[in-house]
């Protein structure tokens, strides 16, 4: 049988993870994009370093961060009470980390692809720097901020490593589906691995399917028409 | 104008979407880690992977007799389990494959001193297909230095006590050198016995009351491994200091040291001490 309680608790981390990443990733990807500062490669490798890092390491380092004695976890503490590693909260934390480059990226190339004239037009015709933002380069870069949204949610959905190190296999809290895809193949359910890994599959494929779909029918020859 | 409203319609649809996750994660769910709701009080059980179908047994029993109290499993390597607790993890009982990892945790001051019980003795065995063409039952581990034999899975000497026993085992009985190539580590236990079962790996070295499991007992044979060539596996469980409620996880830790659990524990394979 279907493990629905891992399924929902996985879509609910990706979707929080996802929310997060749009609020965090735009105005790092927006700094990014306009930023000559010499040490903006050094930020730039910091947020690449997840694609690259083994998922074990990254895990490891945020296993002692958000543990009691790491400073993660104690701040964490001082301001709730509550504990971080093996939490839900703890794992959001680590899917924002994990899944930064997935959202910057695609932001920050679509927010560099944005003409610089039209901004400027916009400032001269009298619109604030945030009414510009939202109203000039947000529906140019559509594109790449949906693209971002779409794989932080398909990246998280699919994480294994960092759960594993940072999570406990907790059900209902952090026992994600891929977790418990591992935890059915280890006690010979090999039934209940297959059920539990189609409908990730399954959600995988529409989520990339409906959002090709989407550039294709709305948004690119929305961009070619300008 | 209407055109320039869709990609923002795209992107609104996404988060639409995303919308019903708003909540639930905004909400604290940090200090119900311990209990449901009203409906009753949750035990969250770290327990090594040898007790996997044994435990899942006990549950069930326990959740006949006691429906107020829900007891989560969850297996893994004592080891791993050692370190999570370490760092806080938020279990309530812990139900180890040896005795030092729980003497460990008293030392810690992560649990009562002197809170150790010892509840069961385990065993290991040798394991294989039932297609297998090897004869464990006669040859008993000396089987596993035969040259048809390319993987022996066991669980990881580094963390998993069966592992150890393993390595004591084979060492005892003078292979340990010409089989160590073949070695292929699980993480726990039941992922050693797994890499048997699904045929990556030609003999495992696993527990008597995994072998001793449904899905095990039709796939395959074994031979159990003679006690006295490895460390005693003195298995020991602790209730945790920062259990959430400490009254009904010593009630599940009495209930498997009770009548009914040795009778499970039994049937599993395990050696009981003294009651």
């Amino acid at each position: 049988m279907i493990d629905w309680q891992a399924v929902w608790l996985t879509v609910r981390l990706a979707a929080a993870t996802t929310i997060v990443l749009l609020a965090v990733g735009v105005p790092i990807a927006w700094w990014l994009a306009r930023s000559r500062a010499p040490w903006r490669p050094l930020v730039e490798a910091v947020i690449a370093l997840p694609l690259v890092l083994p998922p074990t390491v990254l895990g490891f380092y945020l296993l002692l961060a958000m543990g009691p004695e790491g400073p993660l976890g104690m701040l964490w503490a001082g301001a709730t009470g509550g504990r971080l590693v093996f939490s839900f909260e703890g794992l959001l934390l680590a899917s924002v980390i994990y899944s930064l480059p997935f959202a910057v990226q695609p932001f920050s190339l679509a927010f560099a692809a944005v003409d610089r004239s039209l901004l400027e037009t916009s400032w001269t015709l009298g619109r604030s720097g945030p009414a510009t933002f939202l109203r000039v380069v947000v529906p140019l870069s559509a594109g790449g901020i949906l693209t971002g949204m779409v794989l932080s949610f398909a990246h998280t959905l699919g994480e294994f490593g960092v759960v594993l190190m940072v999570g406990g296999s907790i059900p209902g809290e952090t026992r994600t589906v891929s977790i418990a895809i591992y935890d059915r193949v280890q006690a010979l359910d090999f039934d209940g691995a297959a059920a539990t890994a189609l409908p990730l599959l399954v959600a995988s494929f529409a989520v990339l399917a409906v959002t090709y779909g989407l550039r294709g029918l709305t948004i690119v020859p929305w961009l070619t028409r300008r | 104008m209407s055109n320039r409203r869709r990609p923002l319609l795209g992107i609104a649809l996404v988060v639409a979407a995303c919308l019903p996750a708003g909540p639930a994660t905004g909400a604290p769910s940090l200090h119900a880690s311990g209990t449901s709701g009203a409906s009753g009080t949750t035990v969250r059980v770290a327990v090594a992977a040898d007790l996997r179908f044994a435990m899942d047994e006990l549950v069930a029993a326990w959740a006949t007799a006691r429906p107020a109290t829900t007891v989560t499993p969850v297996y893994g390597s004592s080891g791993t389990f050692f370190a999570q607790l370490s760092q806080d993890a938020p279990f309530d009982v812990f139900f180890s494959a040896d005795a030092d990892y729980p003497h460990e945790l008293e030392l810690a001051g992560l649990a009562e001193p002197g809170a150790t019980r010892l509840y069961a003795i385990g065993q290991i065995v040798v394991w294989v297909r039932s297609t297998s063409t090897l004869d464990v039952a006669a040859r008993g581990l000396a089987a596993l230095a035969d040259p048809s034999v390319e993987t022996i899975a066991i669980a990881n000497p580094e963390h998993a006590p069966y592992g150890r026993s393993a390595m004591a085992a084979l060492d005892a009985a003078g292979i340990l050198e010409a089989v160590e190539p073949k070695l292929v580590l699980g993480e726990n236990v039941s992922q050693a016995a797994q890499f048997v079962e699904s045929g990556g790996a030609d003999a495992g070295i696993i527990a008597l009351s995994l072998a001793l499991a449904p899905t095990m007992r039709e796939a395959g044979r074994h031979a159990v491994v003679p006690i006295d060539t490895y460390p005693r596996l003195e298995q020991g469980a602790v209730v945790l200091r920062a259990a959430a409620d400490p009254a009904a996880a010593g009630a599940f830790l009495d209930f498997v040291l009770g009548a009914e659990g040795r009778a499970v524990l039994d049937r599993y394979g395990f050696l009981l001490p003294d009651a």
